[in-house]
């Protein structure tokens, strides 16, 4: 059956009937869902997010043709894999944005453009995004970041430096820090740099 | 307390498409066997569902959607029987030719007499004995009323036990 619903999936895709493609991806914290839109990829789910209740959101949000195509995340998969063992520092990746609007795509673009190993504060992604002062409202976009990893919210922290929050846990974003070497591995290491 | 969005969608919105795939795409396989043979069964197959993709956002009901996808095969299966005149189906197909699946394997002898059937008698027959289905959701994929599917069933039944001897 396995092939025939591979086949399946190509032909809607050929035929514009792929709304939202999806596949569950390794990674060193658990799997991961991806989906992707004919426009690019719109959803990263970390491994603590339940993938049936992500499934039917997608569904209601962008539309119920959603389908499981493993295939077309082939690059994806390749590049997550890459960056997970720290030799990818720059996804090359199309994003569909729709699941963002206003303030918070504008906050969410600013997050993307922050460069591996780098951190900011929420003060200034609020102001990168416009509203200096709308800092709470910063760290909501963060934490509704539906693309996880590949828009770098893991790279936005406190002013003072603290850790702030992260939607797969606060020890999953320690370890991304970690792994693009912005953190010593021991917390009290950090507080005194 | 406001109520969540999130269960707001899950329960007005239709399920994500693969659920259904993966609820039901084997009794939609094993309908099309029964119904036009193992080698054709796949493109009927592709047919029934880019055929249910391309309706499925604008189902106002996702009451029975089990039922609707047996409909839209039984459609395609007459679709098929008609672009090949109603042919009789080969009763010998290398098993090979489907690779190692997993699938429980349906005796072959007795769909191949199946497929020779009338088609509402055919597709009673697989619906019944293929997927399981109550009379009242056979009804609802031929289109029919109970009474009327429960007759082609029997009809079926009837001449499958003449043609086993």
């Amino acid at each position: 059956m396995k092939a025939e619903l591979q086949r399946l999936a190509d032909r809607a895709a050929v035929e514009g009937l792929l709304d939202v493609a999806y596949a569950r991806v390794d990674s060193p914290f658990g799997p991961l869902l991806l989906a992707s839109t004919p426009l690019g990829l719109v959803k990263v789910s970390l491994p603590n997010y339940e993938a049936e209740e992500t499934l039917e959101e997608l569904a209601a949000r962008i539309s119920p043709r959603v389908l499981e195509a493993p295939a077309r995340f082939d690059d994806a998969r390749r590049q997550l894999d890459l960056y997970f063992e720290g030799r990818l520092h720059e996804f090359d990746l199309p994003l569909d944005w729709q699941l963002s609007k206003g303030f918070r795509r504008r906050a969410l673009r600013a997050i993307d453009r922050i460069p591996y190993g780098k951190t900011r504060s929420y003060t200034q992604i609020a102001r990168s995004a416009g509203n200096e002062r709308a800092v709470r409202a910063a760290g909501t976009a963060c934490g509704a970041n539906p693309i996880p990893i590949v828009v770098p919210c893991h790279r936005v922290l406190r002013s003072g430096g603290a850790l702030g929050g992260y939607g797969g846990g606060l020890p999953m974003k320690e370890a991304l820090l970690e792994m693009e070497g912005v953190l010593g591995a021991d917390p009290r290491e950090r507080s005194q740099t | 307390m406001a109520v969540p969005q999130r269960l707001i969608h899950s329960l007005t919105a239709l399920p994500p498409f693969q659920s259904l795939l993966d609820e039901h795409a084997a009794d939609v396989m094993a309908v099309l066997r029964g119904a036009v043979g193992r080698t054709d069964a796949e493109d009927c197959f592709q047919e029934t569902f880019l055929a249910a993709l391309r309706a499925y956002p604008k189902l106002g009901d996702d009451g029975n959607l089990r039922g609707w996808l047996l409909t839209i095969a039984h459609r395609k299966a007459i679709d098929h029987h008609r672009a090949n005149g109603r042919r009789p189906l080969p009763i010998a197909e290398p098993e090979d030719l489907a690779g190692a699946t997993a699938e429980p394997e349906l005796d072959e002898g007795i769909w191949a007499l199946v497929g020779a059937l009338p088609p509402k008698q055919r597709a009673a027959v697989a619906l019944r004995y293929a997927c399981d289905l109550p009379h009242a959701e056979i009804a609802a994929a031929l289109g029919c009323s109970p009474a009327a599917a429960r007759r082609s069933l029997h009809e079926g039944i009837k001449r499958l036990r003449r043609e086993l001897g």
